[in-house]
């Protein structure tokens, strides 16, 4: 602890002591800094203050159990995340997904992109005294919550990105609620835009402080918005495409300096990407179901429950509010017709013999989605950065091993780089800018 | 023809290695796709020096190191190197045994910077130790904590004090 500090470079230097527990401090991280009046000499980082072991857990879990675990890993856009690790079991399953599960995906991890960007500039403006922008942007980010909330049925823990698909179909009001979100965030960017860019206070304080150079953030490992802003070029989404990226028209906004406004600055552009990426996908995206006006008789659960004991009923059966958009007829849209990797339609599990065969069949230990032996690797362009999936089969239905590459933690790796010889007040702005998710980062 | 189509697919670094140092590379395979390479441990950092400063390969981005316990194998431990290339926009995979009686491999911290805690990283959780590492401490668990979690034979319920000296 404190180990590299022991050995003080100037004998009046002041030890400060910065985190884990500290107001400004986003995320449990430690920062022991040695400090000549308001320079800082001399810092080290120390994490895992949120080390939860998540590898190891994920170890002792079926291949489904795994899926709630990864949305707290970054627990601001936790669709990126159940995307990267389920795409993995899928690369190694060898599954085809329907084209409309596909572009569901899409159109989720952009919104989610957009909610991280927005969480991270929030935070950063706020730190540098913008309050105005911190307030708009969580406005903005509700606009987008609502979307996620109406189609997976939670803001945060979603679980929504099913291996073989998406867990269920959008809302039947989704066209109108994302042009809503979207041209509400698009007001807020441009608002944000007024009050930031161009603002002497908000360039005084960002231009110039923590910069990297391109050698250096490709030395630590940086990827994605960090990465970009000292001007390289590099996407997941464009390297090496996934989903449906490659049919759908947009830029990768880059840096040049790779300061913290150049930082905030792809940001912001990217958000407008991302938006763009959201209006394409929903117009190009293929129909689904069509929606079958509830007429004639429908069966409550329990009387379909009832009268299967005789005969399977040829009624059309409610399902609980809770399991809306994934009625029988949305499965052929939103999941793989590979029956031996997806949950069982409600309907069938609670009036037929086979269904509930296989619900069991699916949930049961030592039983559910075996990958072949082997191991593979699969990223997706997470919000930070480059989430990558490492797993190990050894062909039971657990993980042998499952490895996160975190983007973070290389960011975080020469925070005490990017703060030296700076003010210990640009030391949170900066801590900001890389936006440092605990749950990702520890693990 | 099976073995032709294969040869078709190996990319230029891996012609190139294997034109360069033959005696070190133990096994090619691309399982799922992914392209990897078993190095002989010894010679680790000389190739993945070579693959990093070869101006027409320019795998300059470690993306990832760890390791894996293959528990009652040996060589136990296998160690995995994730590299990029802008250049190529290409992804490799290199792999090394380590065994459990000599768990020692030479650092990449002369190559990348963010080698420093990934190697941490692996040290913390499995104890593999890195030689000529600037600061060889845990990473995510606290400097008293004995055993490395990752390893199969550590329990998964397993209590430690979270302070050290507190019950």
């Amino acid at each position: 602890m404190g180990e590299k500090l022991k050995r003080r470079t100037k004998r009046e230097s002041l030890l400060l002591n910065m985190g884990p527990s500290h107001p400004a401090m986003h995320g449990t991280i430690r920062i022991m800094l040695e400090l000549d009046g308001e320079r800082v000499l001399n810092s080290e980082v120390e994490i895992g203050y949120l080390h939860r072991g998540f590898e190891k857990t994920c170890e002792n879990k079926t291949y489904l159990q795994v899926l709630p675990y990864t949305d707290r890993l970054n627990y601001v856009s936790p669709l990126i995340n159940n995307t990267g690790y389920v795409m993995t079991v899928e690369k190694m399953l060898g599954l085809e997904i329907p084209e409309r599960a596909q572009y569901i995906r899409t159109i989720m991890c952009e919104i989610s992109r957009i909610c991280d960007h927005l969480t991270c500039l929030a935070a950063m403006a706020m730190e540098t005294g913008a309050f105005t922008v911190f307030l708009y942007m969580i406005k903005a980010r509700e606009f987008l919550w609502d979307v996620v909330e109406q189609t997976t049925g939670a803001r945060m823990t979603t679980s929504y990105i099913r291996i073989g698909g998406v867990k269920s179909d959008f809302p039947k009001n989704y066209k109108e609620l994302i042009k809503k979100a979207v041209d509400e965030t698009r007001k807020v960017l441009k608002d944000c835009h007024g009050l930031l860019t161009k603002n002497k206070i908000f360039l005084n304080r960002t231009k110039g402080v923590a910069v990297v150079s391109k050698e250096d953030a490709i030395s630590y490992g940086f990827t994605g918005p960090c990465l970009r802003a000292t001007g390289v070029y590099y996407d997941v989404r464009k390297a090496h495409p996934y989903l449906i990226y490659d049919q759908l028209d947009f830029e990768i906004p880059l840096g040049e300096n790779g300061d913290n406004y150049d930082r905030y600055y792809v940001r912001m552009l990217e958000m407008e990407q991302s938006l763009r990426i959201i209006e394409q996908a929903v117009e190009k995206m293929p129909r689904g179901a069509i929606e079958v006006e509830n007429i004639g008789e429908i069966l409550e659960p329990y009387q379909a429950i009832k009268s299967a004991r005789n005969k399977k009923p040829s009624q059309k059966i409610k399902l609980s509010p809770n399991l809306e958009g994934t009625e029988k007829e949305k499965y052929p849209h939103i999941l793989t017709s590979d029956k031996r990797y997806i949950i069982p339609p409600k309907e069938d599990t609670y009036t037929t013999i086979t269904g509930l065969i296989s619900h069991f069949k699916f949930f049961m230990k030592g039983h559910g989605i075996h990958p072949p032996k082997g191991e593979a690797y699969f990223s997706v362009e997470g919000a930070n950065g480059e989430l990558g999936f490492y797993i190990v089969s050894d062909g039971t239905d657990k993980p042998y091993r499952l490895h996160l590459r975190a983007p973070c933690f290389h960011i975080m790796s020469a925070l005490e780089k990017m703060i030296q010889g700076g003010y210990v007040a640009d030391i949170i702005p900066t801590f900001g800018s890389i936006n440092m998710i605990g749950g990702e980062l520890d693990r | 023809m099976e073995g032709k189509a294969k040869e078709m697919k190996q990319s230029s670094a891996v012609k190139l290695l294997k034109e360069k140092f033959p005696a070190d590379i133990l096994e090619y395979s691309t399982p799922f796709g992914d392209e990897t390479l078993l190095i002989r441990k010894e010679n680790i950092i000389k190739i993945l020096k070579f693959l990093k400063e070869t101006p027409e390969l320019e795998y300059s981005l470690l993306l990832d190191i760890t390791c894996v316990d293959y528990i009652g194998q040996e060589p136990r431990f296998e160690l995995i190197y994730h590299v990029y290339s802008f250049r190529l926009n290409h992804r490799l995979r290199i792999k090394t045994k380590i065994s459990e009686k000599n768990p020692f491999i030479e650092s990449s911290t002369c190559l990348w910077k963010n080698a420093n805690w990934l190697e941490r990283e692996v040290f913390d959780m499995f104890g593999i130790k890195f030689k000529n590492h600037p600061d060889l401490r845990r990473i995510l668990m606290y400097d008293e904590f004995e055993g490395h979690p990752l390893r199969k034979d550590y329990p998964l319920k397993k209590r430690q004090p979270r302070l050290p000296g507190a019950e």
